[in-house]
């Protein structure tokens, strides 16, 4: 049975196409996997007797037209899921019972895969870490000398999940990092799209502008697979993108002879591992051994990505959050008038950092302010998207290390923000940029955990970022080194 | 910028969320620890360039105004905390 669970999303879809393997086969296989795994914490909710059911109807009526027909697929409970608690990890949406379906999943269950249950997630997509969700830590599958470590967030049940197989591929979402970084902590392929690619209709809203749903799986033809199914223009998201639709996967190709490659001297960072460096370094030989062209770039405004978003982040998360008032759903404080009855409501329904981008936010969009923080942080948004365009009229992809360092343990940053951003200094400048990049697992550190490279694109280009990937990919080798302790 | 326990519960008012002195301790600390981190960006020379709000480039479009029968008030009300009939049901905001 455990076989089954190991198999990547483009050979599970085959065999169950050709019926070498039944829907309730591979349904049962991660059914009884799921269960045995509860220490790792990456369900918030599960919809296990369901997938049973969906499954066998699947194999009883033949529905295997779809290209992920009997896939079994938990999601991060960040998009909604009609008649299925979606809670974005948050105290406040505890009980939410969406009466629809975002696009994304949507696209999903068309394409003929079955829903396992919601993954854990830092609350609201906000951390690096999974430990600000309500609903406890996820736990990483890899340990350092018998330790637990976190997942990376804020996807981190996502991670978590596909790392420990317990589910064949997922989707996650991604802000400022929240896809790529924990697949670089747990061993997984992460791919951001362009900002636009995936519809965002009906994902639990962070930051607006930075927001974008992706691929989290065991390797890269599965990102392309998943690509193929959840992006495309939807009209109920006035942002995502009318242009036409790629086919990543018939598309993968890993001839990158020719192809320029730019290295920014802006991410060599202050105290990065050794490591982390010597696995940059290999990852540059093994494009070159592909023919690839190896070009030193700049970047010059990098170390102002950080500052830049968050300020950003958090004011457009203060406007998307203030629909939390107790009133229409979820969670209700009770309160003497109509006013106390928000501010408790929001004090005992939101965790600390959550309330923390709060208040960030509303302060840097306060009267007084906003020119000082906002309006800057903005043109300096500009200024980073200037140096990606500039960069791109030389070189066709970027690679750069997906984190400055591999995953921690529980607790190691919760009391100091700034060291929790800090995680993000690589991946941020992206979604600032509006880019799609992908996290390949690359190798181990001296303690046996995943390290993760990056490759980042030029715009509505993920074609070439997967075809590096893939090149690299077989350069690389990976071999998922996830031992079941917790079993 | 320092941010006190004035400007603390102020910021809280406009949050709409409930602060007491615990609260306040900790967000004195935090607050003012990020800002210092995002003052940095006063470095950056930004004269003159134009504020980015968005990477999308399309214009936004237009659709016919067709009525699409979608989330119906029954279910809408269904995942209200306090509801009567037809209505949200909030404390009194008239005296």
């Amino acid at each position: 049975m455990s076989e089954i669970t190991k198999l990547t999303l483009v050979e599970l879809t085959k065999k169950i196409k050709s019926k070498e393997l039944s829907a309730l086969e591979a349904a049962n296989a991660y059914v009884s996997r799921i269960k045995k795994s509860k220490k790792l914490n990456t369900f918030v909710t599960e919809t296990l007797d369901q997938a049973l059911v969906s499954a066998k109807n699947i194999d009883d009526n033949n529905l295997k037209s779809g290209v992920l027909a009997g896939a079994p697929i938990a999601v991060k409970d960040l998009f909604c899921t009609k008649n299925v608690q979606t809670t974005a990890s948050s105290k406040i949406l505890k009980n939410f019972i969406p009466p629809y379906e975002s696009t994304v999943t949507s696209k999903l269950w068309d394409s003929g895969a079955i829903l396992l249950g919601k993954l854990n997630c830092d609350e609201f997509a906000m951390g690096s870490s999974n430990e600000t969700s309500a609903y406890g830590n996820v736990i990483n599958p890899y340990q350092e000398s018998g330790e637990n470590l976190v997942p990376g967030g804020s996807s981190g049940g996502c991670s978590s999940a596909v790392s420990a197989n317990l589910t064949s591929s997922t989707v996650g979402t991604d802000t400022g990092g929240s896809i790529r970084q924990p697949a670089s902590f747990t061993g997984i392929v992460g791919l951001k799209p362009t900002y636009g690619r995936c519809s965002r209709w009906g994902i639990v809203a962070f930051a607006s502008s930075l927001d974008q749903a992706g691929p989290m799986t065991k390797d890269v033809s599965d990102s392309a697979l998943m690509l193929d199914v959840i992006s495309g223009y939807d009209e109920k998201d006035s942002t995502s993108a009318n242009i036409e639709k790629g086919d990543f996967l018939n598309s993968l190709n890993k001839n990158i002879k020719g192809l320029k490659v730019g290295i920014p001297k802006e991410y060599i960072v202050d105290n990065m591992p050794k490591e982390i460096q010597t696995l940059w370094d290999k990852g540059i030989e093994w494009m070159k051994e592909s023919g690839a062209i190896i070009k030193n770039i700049s970047l010059p405004n990098t170390k102002y990505a950080l500052p830049t978003y968050y300020i950003v982040a958090p004011a457009e998360a203060s406007s998307n959050l203030s629909r939390y008032d107790g009133v229409k759903y979820g969670f209700r404080a009770p309160g003497k008038d109509l006013i106390e009855m928000y501010e408790n409501t929001r004090a005992e329904g939101f965790g600390n950092e959550v309330k923390r981008r709060i208040m960030i936010g509303t302060y840097v969009l306060s009267s007084g302010y906003y020119d000082a923080y906002y309006l800057k942080a903005q043109q300096v948004r500009r200024l980073i998207k200037n140096d990606f365009d500039l960069a791109f009229k030389e070189v066709d992809t970027i690679l750069t290390p997906t984190t400055p360092s591999s995953a921690f343990k529980i607790g190691d940053k919760t009391n100091d923000p700034i060291s929790m951003y800090l995680n993000d200094v690589f991946t941020v400048p992206v979604n600032l940029a509006g880019l799609p990049a992908i996290s390949i697992p690359a190798g181990f550190d001296d303690s046996g955990l995943p390290l993760g490279l990056q490759l980042i694109g030029k715009s509505f280009d993920e074609q070439t970022i997967l075809n590096s990937a893939y090149a690299l990919e077989e350069k690389i080798s990976f071999k998922s080194k996830v031992i079941d302790w917790w079993i | 910028m320092t941010i006190n326990k004035e400007a603390v519960k102020k910021i809280s008012k406009l949050s709409r969320i409930a602060s007491n002195d615990e609260f306040e301790t900790s967000m004195i600390k935090d607050l003012n620890t990020i800002l210092k981190f995002v003052d940095q960006l006063n470095e950056v020379d930004t004269k003159d360039i134009e504020p980015l709000s968005s990477v999308v480039e399309q214009k936004l479009f237009q659709r016919e105004d067709v009525v699409k029968k979608m989330n119906e008030k029954e279910e809408i009300l269904k995942n209200s905390p306090n509801k009567n009939e037809n209505y949200f049901v909030v404390p009194k905001v008239i005296e």
